[in-house]
């Protein structure tokens, strides 16, 4: 057959074989998902997406009580209140993209086991409606940022805010990397979900959010600099609340720990996403 | 151009592992890892078996090939666990085939059950949308057809309320309308037409129909025979994971349905079957053979002529042969009654020939059954011996080449002829 055909449909898949370019043809199909996430998420709730302001507020405050308060855990002389808000707007977006890309599979086996369509869009979408809560929360963020600046406190934004936009694709794409890997797993290994809300919590106390970065020294600064959130968080905060200061050689290390990261992840994804439908 | 080959399937194996698929853990698995590379004997294998689970595995697909050109449709058909599902999974890229090849030219749109991807909260209208765009298609290519896909879902009405409070059918409909829109080359359709009001199946298959004439190229699974006639030009028949046959569709259909049921047998033995209660047993019927045929399918101009063999035990005057015909679905149909046979001795075996006119009949499955009975001096009709679901035959062929014909609306029996005079007035 000297013919060209337009698909051939193989047992075996190169490694590299990850036809991103077809995730790019369904670029409507994501943008339904995020459509489809938001309004299923918010149609017969009582208070629909304020719920989005809610939980930090509440968590933050929380913090500021047991951390601050009880534990007198240091936050470098920024309003504790303020400094945990930070952490956690930051934390929770890159919770939320890890935890609901994780179940990418399981939970969509239904519609995977009957069309077609590159399974990448599913956590895509996922990562960009995530986006939506942190954007909520990041004004609220701001609009306490702007009262305790009036009102007094001593803090000091600076230009580092431009990198915000990066941080934010950065986290996502930590998140998603770490996320699709779980999920792939989980096709095989359905104990792994049950690690993930577990491992979550366990993640977060290794991230500088509720102890600030100039809290540590030597080896465990090290050691918790490694972790690729820690430099985002402290970053972050450098960034809004000017406290610390900015970690750029760990930033660096984080950026290809994700990079790697999310290239193992795709990797797996692509090769589980081929024929998951048999063991799922 | 209308030779261009759209899809073409070499040879293709889909192997699944049966049972222990989630039985293991990451332990396990971790250590039979740890083995492979120490080159140690795998702690987990089973004893004595020398590569893991190489018993335990089932060929859904043995050895698939078939080539499809533009603007066909076939059908495929076969019984359940044939690979039907299966093979139209590997052709949509769900999953890949264990080994083989699968060729495509063109975007391949998958119907595989109807409302796959719907979601609850979203209205009709926002569900199109997110059904199009599953099915590959761009918001552009959805914002020109959503006008023509509302009309054709018949649901205009409710196309703005929640989809969650849709009736099933509606919900179908819409499901349907999407997929019948789509821009692809390659359609793939797993009994979705099996839903839905008769007329609204109806309107789906000439819109189909109408889709393979703009050379669209669809496959089409079911077990609907009706269906399948009416929309398949070829038909591949699966059995056990191997194609036995592809070809006319009739003749495909003849393949499975005699495949399918074992009682479709020239020759039936009743010696041994059970019978009814409250028969008289003046009468045992031995055995039943249809004269003059190698199968069991007739065209309606044929008539069907059997011959019954069955033994006498009493002295019997005035009685005569029943036959009782029920459709596919187990519906009774009609009945028949023979000339009285007048005298039969007993301690005889007979063999009588009979000759049954079937122009009547309109294409379908028939299961008949039949017995001896005889008028008693009060007046009852009593049986004499009985055997029901004797045996089968389909009429494949009738007169009336109605296209869309379907015994489901029409029933199952041409009536006596209309006569009629005219006046001048």
């Amino acid at each position: 057959m000297s013919r060209k055909w337009q698909k051939v449909i193989t047992a075996k898949r190169g490694l590299f074989e990850l036809n991103l370019k077809d995730v790019f043809k369904y670029e409507d199909l994501i943008k339904m998902f995020v459509k489809r996430n938001f309004i299923s998420h918010y149609k017969q709730t009582v208070l629909g997406p304020l719920w989005y302001v809610i939980s930090p507020l509440i968590t933050s405050v929380l913090f500021t009580v047991v951390f601050g308060k009880i534990a007198n855990i240091s936050t470098d002389g920024v309003p504790q209140f303020l400094f945990y808000m930070a952490g956690n707007t930051v934390w929770n977006y890159f919770a939320t993209c890890l935890t609901s890309t994780s179940n990418t599979f399981t939970s969509n086996a239904h519609l995977f086991g009957k069309v077609y369509f590159p399974r990448l869009t599913m956590p895509i979408a996922t990562v960009i409606y995530s986006a939506i809560s942190f954007v909520i929360q990041f004004v609220i963020f701001i609009g306490f940022l702007i009262y305790f600046v009036m009102s007094g406190a001593v803090l000091s934004p600076n230009l580092f805010i431009l990198l915000t936009p990066i941080l934010l694709i950065h986290m996502a794409a930590l998140g998603m990397g770490f996320g699709i890997i779980v999920s792939s797993l989980t096709t095989k290994y359905r104990d792994l979900s049950v690690l993930v809300s577990f491992g979550i919590q366990l993640f977060m106390y290794i991230t500088p959010i509720v102890y600030p970065v100039s809290a540590l020294s030597g080896k465990w600064k090290t050691l918790i600099m490694l972790n690729p959130m820690a430099p985002i968080v402290n970053n972050f905060r450098y960034a809004f609340l000017g406290c610390g200061k900015p970690e750029w050689g760990y930033w660096l290390l984080s950026a290809v720990i994700t990079f790697l990261v999310l290239l193992f992840g795709i990797v797996l994804f692509n090769r589980v996403e081929k024929d998951f439908m048999d063991t799922v | 151009m209308d030779n261009e080959l759209m899809l073409k399937v070499d040879n293709v194996y889909k192997e699944y592992k049966l049972g222990a698929i989630n039985g293991r853990t990451l332990t396990a698995d971790f250590q039979s890892f740890i083995a492979k590379i120490l080159k140690r004997e795998d702690p987990n294998s089973k004893i004595g078996s020398k590569t893991y689970g190489k018993n335990e595995t089932f060929h859904a697909l043995k050895g698939v090939s078939f080539e499809l050109k533009k603007g066909e449709t076939l059908g495929i058909i076969g019984g359940n666990g044939a690979g039907k599902s299966t093979l139209l999974k590997l052709i949509s890229s769900v999953t890949s085939p264990t080994s083989g090849t699968i060729y495509l030219n063109g975007r391949v749109a998958s119907l595989l059950e109807v409302g796959t991807g719907f979601h609850r909260e979203l209205t009709g209208r926002e569900n199109i949308y997110l059904n199009g765009a599953i099915l590959g298609m761009t918001k552009e290519e959805i914002d020109l057809k959503i006008e023509d896909i509302i009309d054709f879902s018949e649901v205009r009405q409710f196309i703005d309320t929640p989809v969650k409070r849709y009736s099933s059918g509606m919900y179908v409909k819409l499901a349907f309308s999407v997929a019948a829109h789509l821009d692809s080359e390659i359609i793939i359709m797993d009994e979705v037409l099996a839903v839905g009001d008769v007329r609204f199946q109806e309107k789906c298959i000439s819109k189909m129909r109408s889709l393979a004439s703009e050379g669209r190229t669809i496959l089409y699974v079911s077990h609907n025979m009706n269906t399948v006639r009416q929309l398949c030009d070829r038909c591949v028949v699966l059995d056990k994971g191997e194609k036995i046959f592809d070809g006319d569709t009739e003749q495909a259909i003849a393949v499975y349905l005699g495949k399918n049921l074992t009682d479709f047998d020239t020759f039936v033995d009743f010696s041994q079957v059970t019978r009814p209660k409250g028969i008289t047993n003046d009468i045992k019927i031995l055995s039943f053979k249809l004269d003059g045929k190698q199968d069991s399918f007739f065209e309606n101009d044929e008539k069907l002529n059997f011959s019954i063999k069955w033994h006498c035990l009493k002295n019997l005057e005035n009685f005569r042969f029943e036959l009782a015909l029920k459709n596919s679905n187990d519906n009774p149909i009609g009945f028949a009654f023979s000339n009285v046979i007048e005298k039969a001795e007993k301690g005889k075996t007979y063999t009588t020939h009979f000759s049954f006119d079937i122009s009547n009949l309109q294409r379908e499955k028939y299961s008949a059954r039949f017995g001896f009975s005889q008028t008693d001096s009060m007046g009852n009709n009593v049986y004499l011996d009985y055997i029901d679901r004797a045996f089968c035959f389909e009429i494949i062929k009738d007169n009336y080449n109605f296209k869309n014909k379907k015994s489901l609306y029409w029933g199952s029996v041409k009536l006596n002829d209309i006569t009629f005079f005219t006046e001048n007035s």
